[in-house]
């Protein structure tokens, strides 16, 4: 009969257009098991869990969220993975064995650091044409593109250093040296400071835009943890220039820090050895990859409590969360 | 791509000459010179000797922290040489140290013997800092300091703590201990009877190996009978040329795992540690040495990376000014053991993570949690200040 097979088309039809509403997903790199889980921010579960190619860690959203670009180290590639069907529809040229990259905000260029070989590969995600290879030190990994576009900058994990790299020339202008083995730089909203972690140094550095200079350093101390164990990679800071999280590594805590007065706030304890941390878009809530233990951690931003831990695969790295603006 | 005369070089892995670059457009470019002497005397003829020390062990480890070092100091306006050599005799490489102090070359990494190293220590006097990367005898840190000599091999002690806290985390604390007979066996073996003590075992058996006899057809007859006695959790054994350590595992009476200088080892390093970034270390030896990392290697680069951080952080290429920052509380040199090393300030010895592995996988990485200290767990491993007679600042 015709009323009850339209009946169902239109609950059918109903049912497929609300999956394509807002939906906020986290998407995690999981970097032992090659995939990369999907958790609904909603009901902070895990939907599903997809493949992708070998020892994926840095992941990045394009600016309509329709794509995900997933560094696949070991595959020496840049994997471009379409959103809605959450499968690899493209690779890359990346340069051997990219870690972390950044898009610039023209949404084309993408600055990837290739860790092997002490580059960093500019590449156009459009043309799929590699415009630059600018030399660095030793093991790049931090990517950091300012928001206004000018600077790109990246870490040498061993040569301890921040490269700042004029995006216009694709040339170095500056070279910082900061604490031992730097991870991971931040801009902050308005551009003013950089935010850089040194893991080994056990410190994070906070750099002034306009001149170019170390401003501050930020030492970490745990009650009842060895100051060894402190090792800050992540950050994450809020665009009102309230709040960085600083994720501590095996110190297994993420630092609240006011990033005014550069005053640690907070210790907040998470799994084993994390990593990297993600807000969410409207910046209510923070995720963390917890490498050792295999999870990530949930914390409430306003009341700076960790609220859940979700399970995910093998080594999480990296965590990225869409807006749900668009499917 | 752009590929430049460094990249090129550093990929090709020169072997005693060096990556020079073009030179330096900056008036004031750091200059840094290092010498590399090695001279290890023939080992005696080995029996199971299947994998060998390899020739260039250490030397390959020293170039690589040069190009290290070259490929960070060019944006910082630093420029490092190294001049090495390696010798045949003794008096070959005493000379070749006199001839680099002559030439005014002050830091010096040296792969010798522990007799070597102190006839070159007194030749070096204070005209030039010396890595000792190869003598791992603990007399150098006990009472026999230099201020002069800094060491970034692990000693006897360092090992053998390493193991026996491992044994003591595992209960496996019954010992049946088999030392060879060559003076590096004893030492070995004295080290660890004192880890032992330190560690709460209990060396149940105590028995030098003194069979002569080719081992390669008579292991499965000999090893049961010999290991027969009061009951044992684990064999240790003590063969630092690998006589007969290799026909221990499996030839025991009672079914045990052999651990010590064959079976489950501690050293400097191993090429299965990939953890804490380690595996770029691993993949840039590797294409360079084309050969895995070995403990030598690894501890002749960390001499000359841990002076590397020092000329940056100190802005100098004075040896006296980069021997006072790095016997100080401010360095740090990140080595792809998952904290920082420093020098310990009463003997110049690095503190560092001593991994246990067997041929193929790392076992763990002591010191393990639950020993104690209250200055840093690195220092639970070794000789500690108050144990050591060596004060070089005080």
């Amino acid at each position: 009969m015709k009323l009850p097979i339209r009946l169902a088309a239109a609950v059918l039809m109903f049912g497929l257009s609300s999956s394509l509403w807002a939906q906020s997903l986290a998407y995690v790199s999981n970097e032992r098991d090659h995939t990369i889980s999907v958790i609904d921010m909603a009901t902070l579960e895990v939907v599903d869990t997809f493949p992708v190619g070998q020892r994926p860690r840095g992941i990045l959203l394009s600016p309509d969220e329709s794509l995900l670009y997933v560094c696949a180290s070991d595959d020496d590639a840049v994997q471009v993975v379409d959103l809605a069907t959450r499968r690899v529809i493209d690779t890359l040229p990346s340069g051997e064995d990219p870690e972390q990259f950044a898009l610039h905000p023209n949404g084309r260029h993408l600055y990837i650091a290739n860790e092997d070989d002490a580059l960093v590969t500019v590449l156009d995600v459009e043309t799929k044409r590699v415009l630059a290879q600018i030399e660095v030190g030793i093991e790049p990994e931090g990517m950091g593109v300012s928001h206004d576009g000018r600077w790109a900058v990246n870490t040498s994990e061993t040569s301890n250093m921040l490269h700042w790299i004029n995006t216009e020339t694709f040339e170095i202008e500056k070279n910082i040296v900061i604490g031992s083995r730097p991870r991971h730089v931040e801009f902050t909203r308005d551009d003013a400071l950089l935010w850089a972690s040194a893991e080994i140094g056990g410190t994070v550095h906070i750099i002034d835009v306009e001149s170019l200079e170390e401003i501050h350093t930020i030492d970490f101390r745990i009650p009842g943890v060895n100051q060894d164990r402190v090792q800050p990679v992540g950050i994450q800071l809020t665009s009102d220039g309230r709040y960085a999280f600083v994720a501590l590594g095996p110190a297994n805590h993420i630092a609240v820090v006011d990033a005014q007065t550069f005053e640690v706030l907070d210790y907040l304890l998470v799994g084993a050895r994390v990593w990297q941390v993600a807000l969410s878009p409207d910046e209510k809530t923070l995720l963390t990859t917890n490498g050792v233990s295999g999870d990530v951690s949930v914390i409430d931003v306003d009341k700076l409590e960790v609220i859940k831990t979700i399970d995910v695969g093998r080594f999480p790295w990296g965590v990225k969360i869409t807006s749900g603006s668009r499917s | 791509m752009k590929e430049s005369p460094l990249s090129r070089c550093l990929a090709g892995g020169v072997f005693l000459a060096t990556c020079l670059l073009a030179p330096l457009t900056q008036a004031d470019t750091l200059e840094v010179r290092f010498g590399y002497l090695q001279w290890q005397p023939d080992r005696g003829p080995a029996l199971a000797r299947l994998t060998p020390e390899p020739e260039d062990a250490g030397l390959q480890g020293a170039q690589l922290a040069i190009n290290d070092n070259l490929s960070t100091g060019r944006f910082l306006g630093q420029h490092y040489q190294l001049e090495s050599a390696i010798l045949g005799s003794e008096d070959a490489l005493l000379e070749a140290l006199a001839a680099m102090l002559d030439a005014d070359i002050e830091l010096i990494v040296l792969n010798v013997p522990t007799t070597t190293l102190r006839k070159a220590s007194e030749i070096g006097g204070e005209r030039a800092l010396l890595f000792n990367a190869g003598a791992r005898d603990v007399s150098l840190r006990l009472d026999e300091c230099s201020p002069y000599l800094l060491h970034t091999v692990p000693s006897h002690a360092m090992l053998t703590d390493a193991l026996a806290q491992w044994l003591n985390v595992r209960r496996w604390r019954s010992v049946f201990l088999i030392s060879g007979t060559t003076d590096d066996d004893r030492a070995w073996a004295e080290a660890f009877r004192r880890s032992a003590q330190k560690f709460a075992l209990n060396v149940v058996t105590d028995k030098e190996w003194t069979f002569e006899a080719d081992m390669r057809r008579n292991a499965s007859a000999e090893l049961p009978l010999f290991t027969q006695g009061p009951d044992y959790d684990v064999v240790v054994v003590a063969d630092e040329r690998n006589d007969f350590g290799d026909f221990v595992p499996f030839n025991t009476w009672l079914p045990r795992p052999v651990v010590g200088t064959q079976g489950m080892s501690p050293d400097a390093w191993h090429p299965a540690i990939e953890a804490w970034g380690a595996a770029q270390l691993q993949n840039r030896f590797a294409k360079q040495a084309e050969r895995p990392m070995t403990g030598t290697d690894y501890a002749a680069w960390a001499a000359v990376r841990a002076v590397g951080e020092a000329v940056t952080r100190t802005e100098s290429a004075d040896m006296e000014i980069l021997r006072d920052y790095l016997l100080g509380d401010d360095f740090e040199l990140a080595a792809f053991k998952g904290r920082p090393l420093s020098f310990r300030d009463w003997n110049g010895q690095l503190r560092q993570p001593v991994p246990l592995a067997h041929p193929n996988s790392l076992v763990a990485m002591a010191p393990f949690e639950g020993f104690l200290h209250q200055h840093t767990e690195l220092d639970t491993l070794g000789y500690d200040r108050p144990e050591s007679r060596c004060r070089l600042r005080d």
